[in-house]
C-alpha cells in the first residue's frame, strides 16, 4: 500500500475507535445509572429500618446507629449523649436555597431525628452553582421534595418532613412549634422578622445566617437570655439596603459556608455541646479570607418581640403585616415594578425591534453595569451605567450628533436588565434637556422574552 | 501627621486630611465598612482622624458628610468597636478599629 494511503486508513480507523469508545462510555453509564436504582429499589424494598436492631444499652442506639454514627461517638465532647440528644431532637431548616442547602444535607446526615425543610421555591437552572442539595433532575420540581429527597438517599434512618409552601405569619407559628431548633436560610427581610418574632413567641432558639456577595453574616437569636434580630436592628432596613442574590449576585460557596456554620450551631444546639454563638455575630468576608466575630448588643428591654413589654402576641403575630412593615415583598418577583414614567416616556420590546427593522437611526443606552453589558448586550448600544450618566452625558451628544439628531429627538432609547433603572434614567434625561427619550418596558430580559429568544438571561 | 495605613484592604482610602493638625486633640481610628455599607461607600476601610474623646455617634456623622449615602443604612446597623459591642455614645481611642455592620438578608 501507499504510504498516503496507509495514513488515511490509520485516521479512518482512529476515528472509529473514538466513535465506539465513546459509545462504549454511554452504554456503560446507562448500565451504572440502572444498576444504582436497581439497587436503591431493592433496597427500599427490604427497607434499611426494618433491619434496624433493638436499642443496645440505655442511650437508645441500635447497633447499626452506632455504627453509622461511630465517628461522633468518638469524640470525647460529643460522645454517645450528644448523638442520642441529636437523635432525639428536632430541627427546623427555612429554605432550601443557598444557606440552606448545605444546612439540611449536613442536618440529616448528622442524624437530627426529625428534620423540617420549609420552601415555596421551584428548581431552576440558576440555583445549581451554590443550592448544592439540588441535582439537574429535580429542575422545575418543588425545592422542598428534591431537598427531602436528598436527605433521604443520605440518611434513611431520620423523619425529614416536607413542609411544601411558603413560611407565612398564619402558618407559621404552626410549623415552628413542631421543632425544638429554627435555622433561617431565607433570602428576604421580612421571612427574617417573621421567624424571629416566631421564635421568640414559641421560646425557640434560631440560629440565623445570611450571604451575598462574597460576604456573610451569622448569630444565633434568643437563645440562653440573648438578643432576638428586633433587639439589634428595630427598625428593618430600607428596601434599597436589602439586596438579593438575583440582583447583586453571590458566590456560590458563601453561602455555602455560612450554611456549614449554621448547621454546626444547629447540631452544637440540639446536642447540647459547646458554646454557642449567642451575644457574638460572625461576619465572613471572602475576598480578604478572614472571619471576624464581634460581640452584639444584650437582650434590649424595649424590645418589641422579646423586651419587658411586647407588642407581640400569638394573635397579633398571626396578622401583622411583614411585607408591609419592612416595605419589603417576601418573593422576589423578579420583574419591573418602578412606575416613574408616562406612556408615551416608554417603549415596548416590539416596538424597538420595528424600529431596528426599518432602519431608523436612533441611539440605544445601556445603563447597566459595565459587568452586566460584558455579559451580553444589544448591538450598537452605549453602556453608561445609571450612576454615571450626568456625568457623561456628552457621550450621548456625540453619539446623537453622529446621527445627525440634537438632544430634543425621539430617538434616544434606554434599556437595562428589567425596565427599573431605565426609568430613573430616562427621568435624568428629561431633567437635562433629553425631553423625549424613552426607556424600553421590562429591560433586556422582555427582549428575551417578546423578540429575540436567542439573548442570553441572566 | 499622617493617618495611620490599614493594612492591605481592598478601598484603602488615605486622602481623608483633616484640617485639625494639632496632634494632641486628634487620633486616629480605622473604620469598617461590611455589607451594605461598603457598597455605598465603595470601600472596606478608611482611616480617619477624628478629635480627642469622639464617640461613635460623632464619628457616624462626620462619616455621613463624607458618604452621604451611608444615610440609607444609619438606622438599621450594628456598631463595634475593636470586635466588642458599641452604640452611640461609647467613646473612641487612637487606634480603635470602628466596625459599621448592617445587616446582609440574603442567602
Ligand atoms: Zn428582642
Amino acid at each position: 500500500m501507499e504510504r498516503r494511503a496507509i495514513e488515511e486508513e490509520i485516521n479512518k480507523l482512529q476515528v472509529e475507535k473514538l466513535r465506539i469508545e465513546s459509545r462504549i462510555i454511554s452504554l456503560q453509564s446507562q448500565l451504572n445509572q440502572n444498576g444504582q436504582q436497581k439497587q436503591l429499589d431493592d433496597k427500599n424494598l427490604s427497607g434499611w429500618k426494618t433491619t434496624s436492631s433493638p436499642p443496645y444499652g440505655d442511650h437508645g442506639l441500635s447497633k447499626e446507629l452506632i455504627y453509622r454514627y461511630s465517628r461522633h461517638l468518638l469524640l470525647p465532647d460529643f460522645g454517645i449523649q450528644g448523638q442520642a440528644n441529636l437523635l432525639n431532637s428536632s430541627i427546623l431548616v427555612v429554605g432550601a436555597g443557598g444557606l440552606g442547602s448545605p444546612v439540611a444535607l449536613y442536618l440529616a446526615a448528622c442524624g437530627v431525628g426529625r428534620l423540617g425543610i420549609v420552601d415555596n421555591d421551584i428548581v431552576e437552572l440558576n440555583n445549581l452553582q451554590r443550592q448544592i442539595i439540588h441535582t439537574e433532575a429535580f429542575i422545575g420540581k418543588h425545592k422542598v421534595e428534591s431537598a427531602a429527597a436528598a436527605c433521604r438517599a443520605i440518611n434513611s434512618t431520620i423523619d425529614v418532613i416536607e413542609h411544601k409552601g411558603a413560611l407565612l405569619a398564619v402558618n407559621a407559628l404552626d410549623i415552628i412549634s413542631k421543632y425544638d431548633v429554627v435555622v433561617d436560610a431565607t433570602d428576604n427581610i421580612p421571612t427574617r422578622y417573621m421567624i424571629n418574632d416566631g421564635c421568640v413567641l414559641l421560646n425557640k432558639p434560631l440560629v440565623s445566617g445570611a450571604a451575598l456577595g462574597l460576604e456573610g453574616q451569622l448569630t444565633i437569636y434568643h437563645y440562653n437570655g440573648g438578643p432576638c434580630y428586633r433587639c439589634l436592628f428595630p427598625t428593618p432596613p430600607p428596601t434599597s439596603a436589602c439586596q438579593r442574590c438575583s440582583d447583586s449576585g453571590v458566590l456560590g460557596v458563601v453561602p455555602g459556608i455560612i450554611g456549614c456554620l449554621q448547621a454546626l450551631e444547629a447540631i452544637k444546639l440540639a446536642s447540647s455541646v459547646g458554646v454557642s454563638l449567642s451575644g457574638r455575630m460572625l461576619l465572613f468576608d471572602a475576598l480578604s479570607a478572614r472571619i471576624r466575630t464581634v460581640k452584639i448588643r444584650e437582650r434590649s428591654l424595649n424590645c418589641d418581640a422579646c423586651g419587658e413589654n411586647p407588642i407581640f402576641t400569638k394573635k397579633l403575630f398571626r396578622s401583622f403585616d411583614y411585607e408591609n412593615f419592612t416595605e419589603t415583598p417576601i418573593f422576589d418577583l423578579s420583574c419591573e415594578n418602578l412606575m416613574l414614567l408616562s406612556k408615551e416616556a416608554r417603549g415596548s420590546s416590539n416596538e424597538y425591534e420595528e424600529l431596528l427593522n426599518n432602519g431608523k437611526p436612533h441611539v440605544l443606552l445601556d445603563v447597566r453595569p459595565a459587568h452586566h453589558f460584558q455579559i451580553a448586550s444589544l448591538p450598537n448600544s452605549i453602556n453608561i451605567p445609571l450612576p454615571n450618566i450626568e456625568k457623561e452625558l456628552f457621550t450621548i451628544d456625540s453619539a446623537l450628533k453622529e446621527i445627525g439628531q440634537c438632544k430634543e429627538t425621539d430617538s434616544l432609547y434606554v434599556i437595562c436588565r428589567r425596565g427599573n433603572d431605565s426609568q430613573i434614567a430616562v427621568q435624568i434625561l428629561h431633567q437635562n434637556g433629553y425631553s423625549t427619550a424613552k426607556d424600553l418596558i421590562g429591560g433586556l430580559i422582555s427582549w428575551a422574552n417578546l423578540v429575540n429568544c436567542d439573548f442570553p438571561i441572566y | 501627621m499622617a493617618a495611620e495605613e490599614p493594612k492591605s484592604e481592598k478601598g484603602y482610602d488615605d486622602d481623608d486630611d483633616d484640617d485639625d493638625d494639632d496632634e494632641t486633640k486628634s487620633v486616629s481610628v480605622n473604620v469598617l465598612f461590611f455589607a451594605r455599607a461598603r457598597d455605598l461607600t465603595g470601600k472596606s476601610v478608611v482611616s480617619l482622624k477624628i478629635p480627642c474623646g469622639s464617640s461613635a455617634g460623632s464619628t457616624m456623622e462626620r462619616l455621613l458628610c463624607m458618604f452621604p449615602r451611608l444615610q440609607e443604612i444609619c438606622k438599621s446597623m450594628l456598631l463595634a468597636i475593636n470586635e466588642e459591642y458599641a452604640d452611640e455614645s461609647t467613646l473612641l481611642k487612637h487606634g480603635d478599629e470602628l466596625a459599621i455592620i448592617p445587616p446582609l438578608s440574603g442567602g
